[in-house]
């Protein structure tokens, strides 16, 4: 039974340099310059997830994007760990697309393929991290799909077994092919690249799709498509006091459980450590 | 007359609280808009009935009930076609959900159906002048915060995690129950099914019940460091929480003691973190803590900055003093 397999990624500018964002006071605009742009971290657990399922069942894994024209190189990152083909959706009228609008787009690039049977999304992108487009992917497809899947097994009759988050627990879950799986970074630790997967990337395609190209309703595209709009952007002010407690650990560890007290804290007594060692509090 | 819903969650016999701080908003934010306004509910389940009285307590004037065995389980496929039967119905302009792992799937499949927009993650909300809702959401995690509108599609849909509200002080009150018919409805022939809904349970006091909270970041350094976060938390009758690289690393044991933009939001009487260097995605979910007290070897920590008190001392030594002056 071989697959069909898509996995949908973004490029993102990388979380670990989030404290050096910030808004240009003149332009108002969102500054971040010098960050460079990888791959969304969780949907390369989507990559890994594709590229298992490949080495077991066979078939064919593609990576899709929606993103500016220098996303291929993050494309390239993508052929490298081990997906055959990789597709771009670029267009100036992509530009300015919201959840619905950019689930709506891949959805028109992923319906250009010959058909599919599971698409991969991350659950979540670092930079807007509004954990939507999965759902709303799967929508505009028409299948089955579940977000926050950590485990995934089973595969016969063209039946997954799926697990997902829940508060304080998981759910279980059985669905039918084709589907959407929205996967979380728990479900597996992605490959990395190897010396020998850049070489055979350069031969894999990248192929480039604009408006022109996909069969979609131009209303629905990009900033026109999008049902939500932007008002201002600002810097949440969270500073506090940053009073130093200084002296010996001693005089510290007194200082904290001092304020502790004065924040309405019950300071435990010695009494209570010995009840916790007995195990039994009352 | 201006409608703001609620999607209440029931899950497991279990009210999430977070409906609760959505009702409670909701509340506030139908005072800012003119005219008749209606605060409703949204309770989907099986044997969900007595949970009506709670809904109203809270605020909500109208509860939109609908009950059947087959939805005992949630389900996508099954719930949110309810849901978007329901609003094109009843055409409510507002509805808020909980970012909750069933939220956070349910409201944006709704809004796909309805070819509406949603706010995720919103961690401020109010009505503008034209009436409309204004949601700041958070973006690059938690360093920059967006408003997001939603002005010409309605309803006007936004999600929340729980503990970024505050709950309100319930009220005797009733409220009108419309009973929703689903006589028809069946899970069967689907091709999504929910088997089991399986039940972590979880040691101690929740994390997000907790008044005062015991944190550590990478900086702790060690699996040894994190047992002596509980040890305390125990004694106080608090919690211990982490950041992600602590889950990372395996010291803690999994994500749901995770602060931050993507664990949990947090909001104790009292809050100790060490060794953590302040990054904004753990900052976003702990900000609101009552007292945030932090220690952290390098004085130059960006966490002391949004820090009521702080220490530039080696954390063990201090969790050590801590643990001798609690004799533990």
């Amino acid at each position: 039974m071989a697959l069909k397999i898509v996995v949908c990624i973004k490029p993102v500018p990388d979380p670990d340099y989030y404290d050096k964002v910030s808004i240009d006071p003149v332009t108002k605009r969102i500054t971040r310059e010098g960050i460079p742009t990888i791959i969304n971290p969780v949907d390369k657990n989507g990559i890994e997830a594709a590229l298992k399922l490949k080495a077991q069942y066979g078939g064919k894994v593609t990576v899709l994007t929606m993103a500016p024209p220098n996303a291929t190189e993050n494309l390239k990152e993508a052929l490298a760990m081990g997906a055959d083909e990789a597709v771009l959706l670029s267009d100036r009228a992509f530009g300015g697309a919201d959840t619905l609008a950019t689930s709506y787009t891949l959805a028109k690039g992923i319906e250009k393929l010959e058909g599919f049977d599971i698409v991969f999304c991350g659950t979540e992108s670092a930079d807007g991290a509004t954990a939507q487009v999965s759902s709303q992917l799967g929508e505009w497809l028409g299948v089955p799909h579940l977000w926050n899947v950590f485990s995934l097994e089973n595969l016969e009759e063209r039946t997954l077994r799926v697990r997902t988050k829940a508060e304080n627990g998981f759910m279980e879950w059985e669905v039918k092919l084709p589907c959407l799986l929205g996967v979380s970074r728990e479900l597996n630790k992605p490959r990395f690249i190897s010396a020998m997967g850049i070489i055979k990337a350069k031969n894999k395609p990248i192929t480039t799709w604009g408006k022109a190209d996909l069969d979609a309703e131009e209303e629905r595209l990009g900033l026109a498509g999008s049902p939500t709009k932007a008002g201002a952007i600002f810097t949440p002010d969270l500073k506090r006091k940053g009073e130093m407690l200084t002296g010996s650990a001693e005089e510290i560890a007194d200082a904290i459980i001092e304020k502790l007290r004065t924040a309405g804290v019950n300071i435990p007594t010695k009494g209570d450590a010995c009840i916790i060692e007995g195990g039994a509090r009352q | 007359m201006k409608k703001i819903w609620v999607f209440a969650e029931y899950v497991n016999c279990t009210l999430d609280r977070v409906t609760l701080e959505l009702l409670t908003k909701a509340k506030e934010l139908a005072s800012g808009l003119k005219g008749e306004t209606e605060v409703a509910a949204v309770l989907i389940g099986s044997r969900i009935g007595s949970t009506c009285k709670t809904l109203a307590e809270y605020g909500a004037e109208k509860i939109y009930l609908v009950e059947s065995d087959e939805l005992s389980l949630y389900n996508p496929m099954l719930y949110a076609p309810i849901i978007t039967e329901l609003v094109q119905k009843e055409d409510p302009d507002i509805f808020l959900f909980g970012a909750t792992a069933i939220g956070s799937e349910l409201g944006p499949t709704a809004a796909a159906q309805l070819k509406t927009g949603v706010a995720a993650h919103c961690v401020d909300m109010h009505i503008d002048e034209n009436e409309h809702l204004v949601a700041a959401v958070p973006s690059f995690g938690g360093k920059i915060l967006g408003e997001i509108l939603c002005p010409d599609t309605r309803p006007q849909m936004a999600s929340v995690k729980p503990g970024i509200f505050v709950q309100g002080e319930p009220e005797e009150r009733e409220a009108q129950i419309i009973k929703v018919d689903v006589s028809a409805i069946t899970a069967d022939n689907l091709p999504l099914k929910a088997i089991s809904l399986e039940k972590k349970e979880t040691e101690g006091v929740p994390l997000d019940k907790a008044e005062v909270v015991f944190c550590g970041g990478y900086g702790i350094g060690c699996k040894e460091n994190w047992g002596k976060l509980e040890k305390l938390a125990a004694i106080f009758g608090g919690a211990a929480a982490c950041t992600r690289p602590v889950v990372d690393e395996g010291w803690a044991p999994g994500e749901h003691v995770m602060v931050g933009t993507s664990g949990k939001s947090i909001r104790p009487k009292a809050y100790v973190g060490f060794g953590i260097s302040g990054a904004t995605h753990h900052i976003c979910g702990m900000k609101d803590s009552g007292l945030i007290i932090s220690i952290n070897k390098d004085e130059k920590a960006a966490v002391f900055e949004v820090s009521d008190a702080g220490a530039a001392a080696d954390l063990n030594r201090i969790l050590d003093q801590l643990m001798i002056k609690l004799d533990l």
